[in-house]
């Protein structure tokens, strides 16, 4: 359920793959429907004509050299799995 | 000299020592490893150490290079090779860095020695380094208080003279603002002077990485080391790097300085206030001429922020899922199970909150409420910024309202820490450059505290801003205060 906003924290969180307690949810609830209603005031704000920024400075068509070059190993990719096996990562069983 | 002086020299002045033969690299560091041995248990800057490393390095340093010797910390979400590069957060406790980022491969072009990884809020996300989920950093000038964030153990171990220099990095003021409640000089580059690769990217659009010293000409002489174009970050720019030391001088005439009618708000705490006051007059006798000019958008900059960077947090740390690296939650009995459970169990409350309000201003229905307006008002800050840069040269405020607050007194309201960064915040949406320098020092409860001045410029203008801080600096004996913890440390060394 939400609160003071359209904001439904317990979904939202399912979305974002986070397993909110219920206790959690209620606090974050309350502390996000205040920073909702803080940033209300954007919506005052006359935008006409305006363009939106992805950057305050935009660089465009970065291009580098399409040339191979040395990168991890196998190993050093997987030098922080928390499971391995046969130089590949162990997950639970995704397709039954 | 004892070790304490040693410690307390600026980089430029280290290197004077290093070079005449003074002092040698290793001297350096062991007498580093002693101080922090016995003050860090107090201040807790740093999340590790790794001094048999930095031992090897000072003992093949080559102290005619530009940092030779120089040991620097860096901020634990900046990746140096088989270090740990925890970001404070529980969900990467473990890590190992498998590769150096550019700016630890530029330091140690440089001669400069990585030695240690400093403290920060979760993922840089906070102002007080109170969301680290590993342990607090107390402020060296007050240990009941905070030293700042997101970047407050580099700041920190900078003021208490655990380290020479530092790296931080500054997405919405957690370079600068750390350095203003610790008293020490934080830089936050133009967006894409320093290459991000290899920094644990919090909001791609507003990180930068920075330098946190004791003085304006040593972060001048790490931005000549770190700054300029790195082809593994397509968002640095491809601009010649001038030697950002070679501007310094005493004289500010013919520099325009402009102080923001907006930012002379309520709430600024009136010893930072008078401070500010007395360091425009300073600045205005060392021949810089001050007018008031208008920041119209500066109302919307905190709310802005918080808009973008959540949603590019939302997406930037969906990657941390217990697949790849870090914490994984145990005995999953699905691959959803092992993806919210490793996410519940390994993120703090802060990161938590700031992923689920991104993760809503950018779901179907909400995006052009939230996120596109957000980003339409960004450029309104940006364009406020570029049509007072083509009055003055740089803007002036105070860096933070507050002096240093007390450890656990604003973390219950998120807000409320939010609103606190109102001087810092707009520079990164807009892109340009800032500093924060030691200005003065508040009186509360018997404890003095320092005050930054904040310095904008024009993207690109680094070393104007570094000029003007220099030349005010110069004038000034603030940055040469030292606090008071450690100085009663039995003098070993030599």
């Amino acid at each position: 359920m939400g609160g003071n906003s359209d904001l439904d924290v317990a979904y939202v969180a399912r979305l974002a793959r986070i397993n909110l307690s219920e206790d959690e949810a209620k606090i974050f609830q309350k502390q996000l429907d205040d920073v909702l209603k803080y940033v209300e005031k954007l919506r005052q704000v006359d935008v006409t004509g305006v363009d939106e920024a992805a950057h305050g400075l935009s660089v465009f068509n970065a291009f580098r050299a399409d040339a191979p070059r040395d990168w991890f190993t196998a190993k050093e990719a997987l030098s922080n799995a928390p499971r391995q096996a046969n130089g590949l990562f162990v997950v639970p069983k995704v397709v039954e | 000299m004892t070790g304490n002086e040693l410690l307390a020299v600026s980089i430029a002045d280290l290197q004077s020592l290093l070079r005449r033969r003074e002092v040698s690299p290793r001297e350096v560091i062991d007498a580093l490893r002693q101080r922090i041995e016995s003050i860090d248990p107090d201040v807790g800057a740093y999340l590790s150490l790794n001094f048999d490393a930095a031992v090897k390095e000072a003992e093949h340093a080559n102290v005619d290079l530009p940092l030779g010797g120089v040991p620097i910390a860096i901020k634990d979400i900046i990746n140096v090779m088989d270090q740990p590069c925890t970001c404070a957060a529980k969900i990467l406790n473990g890590y190992r860095a498998p590769y150096d980022a550019t700016v630890i491969q530029k330091l140690r072009a440089a001669g400069a020695i990585p030695f240690g990884k400093t403290n920060l809020d979760e993922f840089a996300m906070g102002s007080s380094t109170e969301n680290s989920a590993v342990k607090s950093t107390r402020n060296p000038w007050d240990l009941s208080r905070v030293p700042g964030g997101s970047s407050g153990g580099s700041a920190a171990a900078v003021a208490a003279d655990e380290a020479f220099g530092a790296l931080g990095s500054d997405t919405g003021g957690s370079i600068r603002q750390p350095a203003a409640l610790c008293g020490v000089v934080g830089l936050k580059p133009t967006y894409g002077r320093v290459s991000r690769f290899g920094l644990v990217a919090f909001a791609s659009s507003l990180d930068q990485i920075g330098p946190v010293t004791k003085t304006v000409q040593d972060a001048a002489l790490i931005m000549n080391a770190i700054a300029g174009h790195d082809p593994q970050d397509s968002t640095s720019l491809i601009e010649p790097v001038p030697d950002y030391v070679a501007s310094f001088g005493n004289d500010l005439r013919g520099v325009r300085l402009g102080v923001p009618r907006e930012y002379m708000i309520e709430g600024i705490d009136p010893q930072v206030r008078g401070a500010i006051d007395a360091a425009v007059k300073q600045l205005n006798s060392l021949g810089a001429e001050i007018v008031e000019v208008s920041l119209p958008s500066t109302d919307y900059a905190v709310a802005v922020y918080y808009i973008i960077a959540t949603a590019e947090a939302s997406a930037n740390l969906a990657r941390f899922d217990g697949v790849r690296y870090g914490y994984r939650a145990e005995n999953p009995k699905d691959v959803l199970d092992l993806y919210g459970r490793t996410r519940a169990e390994g993120f703090g409350p802060e990161v938590k909150r700031r992923i689920i309000l991104g993760t809503y201003v950018l779901s179907s229905g909400y995006y052009d409420a939230y996120y596109l307006q957000a980003q339409k008002v960004r450029e309104l800050i940006r364009r406020d910024f570029a049509s007072v840069f083509e009055k003055v040269d740089a803007l002036i405020s105070p860096t933070s309202p507050v002096a240093a607050f007390k450890l656990g007194e604003r973390v219950a309201d998120p807000l409320q820490m939010y609103l606190a960064d109102i001087f810092t915040i707009a520079a990164n949406p807009a892109g340009i450059c800032g500093i924060s320098i030691p200005c003065g020092f508040a009186e509360l409860d018997g404890h003095r505290l320092p005050i930054g001045l904040q310095l904008l410029g024009k993207p690109l203008d680094e070393a104007r801003i570094l000029q003007i801080a220099h030349a005010y600096e110069h004038s000034t004996d603030w940055h040469k205060a030292r606090p008071p913890i450690g100085s009663n440390l039995p003098k070993t060394w030599k």
